[in-house]
């Protein structure tokens, strides 16, 4: 990794080593002196607060693995009993069961982030990518995680999920079968989902290796989005951005503990603390707070398409939703391609910053109509909000570049850095 | 023409290129073929197949009234259906029907040596949409417009012959395979094949 010339250092044990193994040089290279925009703002916190996120889901993971109890049977009572008599059980589930939300509020931070400041745009296409795959697979380790305490949304959850895969025309069936290792969400599909959510965070982690790794290559992108020209227009990560990184850390860790130790099942359905039932379905399925934008889409498409003239359903209701929610995760894959416009940041494109903001207010009302009861009103409104989730990429984006006169961009990030201090 | 030892095929492949592509080939095959069991151990395992019959007895049934037997750790309704209630499935025009079935097929295993029974009505308690339980077995259960069972979780309505009749579910609540072994006895998950004729 560190191949060529290598700076001897002080210590001589570190020295010892790194002359073996020079993962102190390539430490010192990637998060010492790793030139780095001196630009940012605190929305570059969040790539930081989201890897030390992971880290405490499987340092927390791992110890509750110590107590839990993958069996039908078994697994309620032994996610309670890590609750009352588990030494210090009830406050490593409680880290773990609201980290994974934390996680999310971080990951989505830096996704609309990366959105408004274009950081998926050349050269950093294929980083973005690397993003949307860690991203697919925390919804699954999210999704797999929430099962385990086999609850009534747990059980119920998985049951709705899985079901999706029932709309595939043709093989949908044997894939649920298969998914489910049996004829209905039951022991085998449990112990599965525990088997997976122990691998999937430390494949999550190689991912993010890979991410940090592309991040590297190009560096990072900057709140003005144009390109670091001079040494001037950076400085080292070290100690400017640790410090900048740990600062919004800690601000992060005081909201995360308030509701650790406050509100620790606000974000949870209280539904989940009764035991699993396959017989009975509790009135109102709702997925975890991060799901519902994607939970609303899936069910605004509420018509079966035929083909013309005959009486046979050509994408069923259940197809299209399907359909739509992972095309709405797909979309953002090849984002990098439906926006063209040479400039990056949101800051010198008045009309992209306008749909923009449109866009977010659309996910936050998408969020909230996946948490009502789909009848009247909700329906309506997600279905409007799904109608501009997709036009703001299959139109709006595609096009804006033909029409919009974006702003005259700074020579310089270090320039546009003195100017602002003048003149403040 | 400075070609390497033991090369030179005029079209400028080699045998170390047709060598390169086999062992690939069959390296691929080879990882197809050690996968293979990977992902099948994931289907239904022997001791899970075992339990997919279950005898139920129906003699306690009277009319008017269901019940739930589980097949497979699903819910099967079973009820026995009243007159009216036959009669409102059976005058049903097929061009009503989302998934057209008339209720007949969906009888046709209710009998027993010769004698049909078209009263129990016997199905997959799951709603074809997305795996909820719809309601309707009890008699202050919301039954939906068709006298049937109503699907709470996005409000999808069966008739009283277990068929959609309204709502975003693709189909009709499905008909397990089962056989009447006596007149008020039933194996679900067995074909009528052995006993009948």
């Amino acid at each position: 990794m560190a191949a060529g010339k290598r700076v001897p250092f002080k210590n001589p044990v570190v020295n010892w080593i790194d002359e073996r193994l020079p993962v102190f040089t390539m430490m010192q290279k990637e998060y010492g002196s790793f030139p780095t925009p001196k630009n940012f703002n605190y929305l570059w916190n969040f790539g930081a607060i989201a890897s030390f996120m992971l880290v405490t889901m499987i340092a927390t993971g791992v110890f509750l693995a110590m107590y839990y109890t993958p069996e039908k049977n078994h697994a309620f009572n032994s996610v309670e009993r890590i609750m009352r008599d588990v030494n210090w059980g009830w406050l490593i589930r409680y880290i773990h069961m609201n980290g994974a939300s934390m996680f999310f509020i971080a990951v989505y931070v830096h996704i609309f982030r990366g959105l408004y400041y274009g950081s998926y745009k050349k050269p950093r296409e294929l980083l973005w990518m690397i993003g949307v795959v860690i991203l697919l697979l925390m919804m699954a380790t999210a999704f797999m995680g929430y099962v385990l305490p086999w609850g009534q949304m747990s059980f119920w959850g998985a049951t709705v999920i899985t079901n999706l895969f029932s709309a595939i025309p043709l093989v949908g069936d044997k894939i649920v079968t298969w998914l489910w290792g049996g004829f209905a969400v039951d022991n085998p599909t449990l112990n599965r989902f525990y088997a997976l959510h122990y691998l999937l965070p430390f494949v999550i982690f190689g991912v993010v290796f890979l991410h940090i790794a592309a991040l590297h290559v190009p560096g990072s992108n900057n709140p003005l989005g144009i390109d670091v020209k001079s040494s001037k227009d950076t400085v080292p990560f070290h100690p400017y951005y640790t410090a900048k990184d740990g600062f919004g850390l800690v601000v992060f860790l005081i909201f995360y503990t308030l509701i650790v130790f406050y509100a620790p099942n606000a974000l949870g359905d209280p539904d989940n603390y009764i035991p699993a039932n396959p017989m009975a379905t509790p009135e109102h399925i709702v997925p975890e707070w991060y799901f519902l934008p994607f939970y609303a889409i899936l069910r605004s498409f509420t018509i079966d398409i035929h083909i013309p003239f005959t009486s046979i359903v050509f994408i069923s209701s259940k197809l299209g939703g399907v359909i739509l929610m992972f095309g709405a995760v797909f979309l953002l894959f090849v984002l990098p391609w439906l926006d063209w416009s040479p400039v990056r940041s949101a800051t010198f494109r008045p009309w992209f910053r306008r749909f923009f903001w449109v866009f977010l207010i659309s996910c936050v009302t998408l969020g909230w109509v996946g948490s009502q009861k789909p009848e009247g009103v909700p329906v309506i409104i997600g279905q409007i909000a799904t109608a501009f989730y997709f036009i703001f990429f299959l139109v709006i984006l595609p096009l804006l570049p033909l029409f919009e006169k974006t702003l005259p961009l700074p020579k310089s990030i270090a320039e546009a850095v003195l100017k602002k201090s003048q003149g403040a | 023409m400075a070609s390497p030892p033991s090369s030179a095929d005029d079209d400028g492949e080699t045998r170390r290129d047709f060598l390169a592509l086999t062992a690939c080939a069959m390296g691929g095959v080879g990882a197809c073929v050690t996968a293979w069991p990977l992902i099948q151990s994931m289907n239904p395992a022997a001791d899970t197949l075992a339990l997919s019959t279950t005898e139920v007895d129906l003699s306690a049934l009277k009319e008017g009234q269901s019940m739930n037997a589980v097949w497979q750790g699903k819910p099967v309704f079973i009820r026995y259906r009243t007159q009216k209630e036959i009669d409102e499935a059976r005058a049903a025009p097929m061009s009503d029907l989302k998934d057209p079935q008339s209720d007949e097929d969906r009888v046709k295993q209710s009998a027993f040596s010769g004698k049909e029974m078209p009263q129990y009505l016997i199905m997959v308690g799951i709603c074809t949409h997305l795996g909820c339980i719809p309601l309707g077995q009890k008699p202050t259960d919301p039954h939906g417009n068709y006298d049937g069972w109503f699907c709470p979780c996005h409000g999808s309505q069966y008739d009283s012959s277990g068929r959609i009749r309204k709502g975003p579910a693709p189909k009709n609540l499905p008909i397990p395979p089962y056989v009447f072994t006596d007149a008020t006895h039933i194996t679900i998950g067995k074909t009528a094949e052995k006993t009948t004729s």
